[in-house]
């Protein structure tokens, strides 16, 4: 054991020092650069080294029970006991305190995690409950952008005028997108969404007439409130401009909670439970009388609906959009926070949201290294917990049973 | 420049961009064959193939190789950039892609686009955002044929990427280790009880599809004259609809596809606005997968959608 370890060991470190030292070596001319290869090489034996002793460690212990659940587990089984009203409500009241205490730099950081947590959740009722990959969803979030921007430019329209507008657009391309998809299985359809996601990109970038091309557009107005006020001669309707950053922070709260409510609903719902059939097993749940191909077009289409909804107040609360803002990246963030969370799980994304968010903001001389990160944390989540962090308990079940089969079918 | 020159050069040109294409191509549609699995992540190892190309041809050119042992030059340049890649494409699948073999296919899609955003970024981080240029070897001289222009570049790179799709052709059908790979794209688990070593033709499929994908970095490379740690993307997709135009799991199918989607880029790119000739390739792509999503060459719908 141990010394097919070892022998491993060797092997891995040849591996690494093939792959980092060239890479790693020769940046600009031709001579070798040879601290930072050697440092970054020598942190990854390190890693090897540490996984050895780990491994090394286990072996010796006696093998754990089965059926013990890990500590996040046994965390989150533990949230789902205590009544609702004990975990959201000091959420929610940090949420409504924060602003207050905090400085302008920490609100903008907050709302950038709420419209990111915004995203999350209607990509996880298309990933998460419905099961299907989508690369380009943040083409709905231009959508909803590039909505709200253009009829509050040509035609002077208000925030929640161009809302629904735009929202109903969103679901329409969601749907453009999703009908022709239909009968894929997973890897077409990640590569379909991919590419529609880039054609919506470069028709912003290329369509100069209508969209300004790369250069954007901006002076876009705030999302507005109106108060009654009683003047002279009756009663007058006031309009007042969410300039504020902190006014804005309290309106996209106000936006992911009724997001949540709205998605836990859908979850629970009877059109919920058809997407988690078509996920478990499209067949079966064609025959059981789920009209499969109205279910996943809706969930494309309320995807879709979500985003445009935060596409919408992104355009706002910044006044300026371009297409840059909607590259490919955008969507594999959206999905890091989706699978970090825990596929389908609701809490999962919020926590994930927050943490993929805004510990970059806060370690911000490794910024360069935050996707190198998010690429990572991709892989190694579906590696060693494809359910998450917090896990939806209907999922987890499904993979842990999956994952049984699966080692009781090679054995 | 009368029409028909105009016409045979594009056709060159076309062919010249298809034979990348198709080369990019072979790498998916091997790796689908047999895992079933896109391998998200070769768009960067195809990019990884053009860095160390420019790294090695930087430092041969500064000995003063270029100019006395012109040949042996590329010689190095290519099979390096290809060895180190094929080793990356096995360390890829023995990290992203083993451990999830009989996981869900959301599970394995999603750990492939990790690694490849893993990749990307782990290029962009060690050799910067910037574009990083290719020494020219090649000169500008062109051969005049029919009034069209062809240069060095372009015919050292049509005839290099067509030996080595002869070659691949000749592995997959004439080798046992070839064969063997045939056997377990059609069923694992009756290749399994042959006696055929399944992870063994598996790395062995991850050594040379992204071997031939390197390849044809170093060649956009040397052609374009600059390589950057995100062209990958662009090509990784429409060498992604040129897998899909063909077949996937063809090999035939994919230097078709790549050679089709070559021509009807350079097409658009010479009558039409080029700023929208990506978006040509991507509703190609689109269109190919709804109306026949089997391809040119492929196998029966029937056995796709199982």
């Amino acid at each position: 054991m141990l010394g097919q370890e070892i022998k491993k060991l060797v092997v891995y470190t040849i591996f690494l020092t093939i792959i980092i030292l060239p890479m790693l070596g020769f940046t600009g001319g031709a001579e070798f650069q040879a601290k930072r290869a050697f440092v970054v090489l020598g942190v990854g034996v390190a890693l090897l080294v540490l996984n050895l002793i780990v491994k090394v460690i286990r072996s010796h212990r006696p093998l754990p029970e089965h059926d013990q659940p890990s500590i996040t587990e046994r965390i989150a089984d533990r949230l789902h006991q205590i009544p609702k009203i004990f975990t959201i409500g000091p959420l929610l009241l940090a949420a409504v305190i924060f602003p207050l205490v905090a400085n302008n730099y920490m609100i903008d950081v907050g709302i950038t995690c709420l419209i990111y947590v915004c995203l999350g959740l209607g990509l996880n009722i298309v990933v998460g409950l419905c099961g299907l990959l989508d690369l380009g969803y943040i083409a709905f979030y231009a959508v909803g952008a590039y909505s709200y921007s253009l009829l509050n430019l040509t035609y002077g329209f208000s925030f929640w005028a161009a809302l629904p507008i735009g929202v109903v657009l969103g679901m329409i391309c969601g749907c453009i997108i999703g009908y022709p998809t239909l009968k894929m299985r997973g890897d077409y359809l990640a590569i379909v969404t991919l590419g529609f996601g880039e054609i919506i990109r470069l028709v912003l970038n290329n369509w100069d007439d209508l969209t300004a091309g790369p250069n954007g557009l901006f002076g876009m107005k705030r999302p507005p409130l109106y108060y009654p006020a009683f003047e002279e001669g009756g009663l007058e309707m006031v309009t007042y401009y969410l300039t504020s950053l902190p006014g804005l922070f309290y309106f996209i709260l106000v936006i992911v909670i009724l997001t949540t409510i709205g998605v836990n609903r859908l979850d629970k719902s009877r059109i919920g439970r058809a997407w988690i059939a078509i996920r478990e097993d499209e067949v079966a749940a064609e025959l059981s009388g789920v009209p499969t191909t109205w279910i996943k077009l809706l969930a494309y289409a309320m995807g879709a609906g979500f985003a445009s909804i935060a596409g919408a107040f992104f355009a706002a609360k910044l006044s300026y959009v371009n297409p840059n803002f909607f590259l490919f990246m955008e969507s594999c963030i959206v999905l890091c926070i989706v699978v970090l969370g825990g596929i389908g799980s609701i809490p999962g994304i919020i926590i994930a949201g927050f943490i993929l968010i805004a510990v970059p903001e806060v370690f911000r001389e490794l910024e360069g290294f935050r996707m190198l990160a998010f690429g990572a944390i991709m892989t190694t989540m579906m590696i060693i917990r494809p359910e998450g962090l917090i896990p939806a308990s209907r999922r987890k079940r499904e993979l842990h049973h999956r994952r049984d089969e699966a080692e009781r079918g090679s054995k | 420049m009368d029409l028909s020159a105009f016409i045979l050069q594009q056709m060159v040109n076309a062919f010249f961009l298809g034979s990348i294409y198709a080369l990019i191509a072979l790498g998916y549609t091997m790796v689908y064959g047999i895992i079933e699995l896109i391998n998200f992540a070769h768009g960067e190892l195809f990019t990884a193939g053009a860095f160390i190309g420019v790294i090695v041809l930087t430092g041969l050119q500064q000995i003063g190789w270029v100019e006395t042992h012109f040949v042996l030059t590329l010689f190095i340049v290519f099979g390096l950039a290809m060895a180190y890649v094929a080793v990356l494409g096995v360390a890829v699948e023995h990290v992203a892609y083993r451990p999830l073999r009989n996981a869900s296919r959301l599970s394995a899609l999603l750990s492939a686009l990790g690694m490849s955003i893993f990749l990307s970024n782990g290029m962009m981080l060690s050799q910067g955002v910037s574009d990083r240029a290719y020494p020219q070897v090649f000169g500008l001289e062109s051969i005049d044929f029919l009034g069209a222009k062809i240069s060095h570049s372009q015919v050292f790179i049509i005839v290099l990427a067509f030996l080595l799709m002869v070659a691949l052709q000749f592995f997959v059908h004439r080798t046992r280790l070839g064969k063997a790979m045939r056997a377990t794209a059609q069923n694992r688990t009756i290749a399994r009880m042959l006696g055929i070593n399944i992870d063994q033709t598996i790395r062995i499929t991850f050594m040379i599809g992204p071997a031939l994908g390197a390849a044809a970095g170093v060649m956009v490379g040397l052609y374009y004259g600059a390589v950057r740690f995100d062209m990958g993307f662009i090509f990784m997709i429409k060498a992604f609809a040129a897998a899909i135009l063909g077949g996937i799991g063809s090999i035939p199918g994919a230097v078709l596809g790549g050679l089709i989607i070559g021509g009807i880029e350079v097409a658009w790119a010479a009558f039409l606005p080029s700023a929208w000739k990506d978006v040509t390739t991507f509703t190609v792509l689109i269109l190919v997968l709804y109306f026949k999503p089997s391809g040119l060459l492929g196998e029966s719908e029937a056995d796709l959608r199982v």
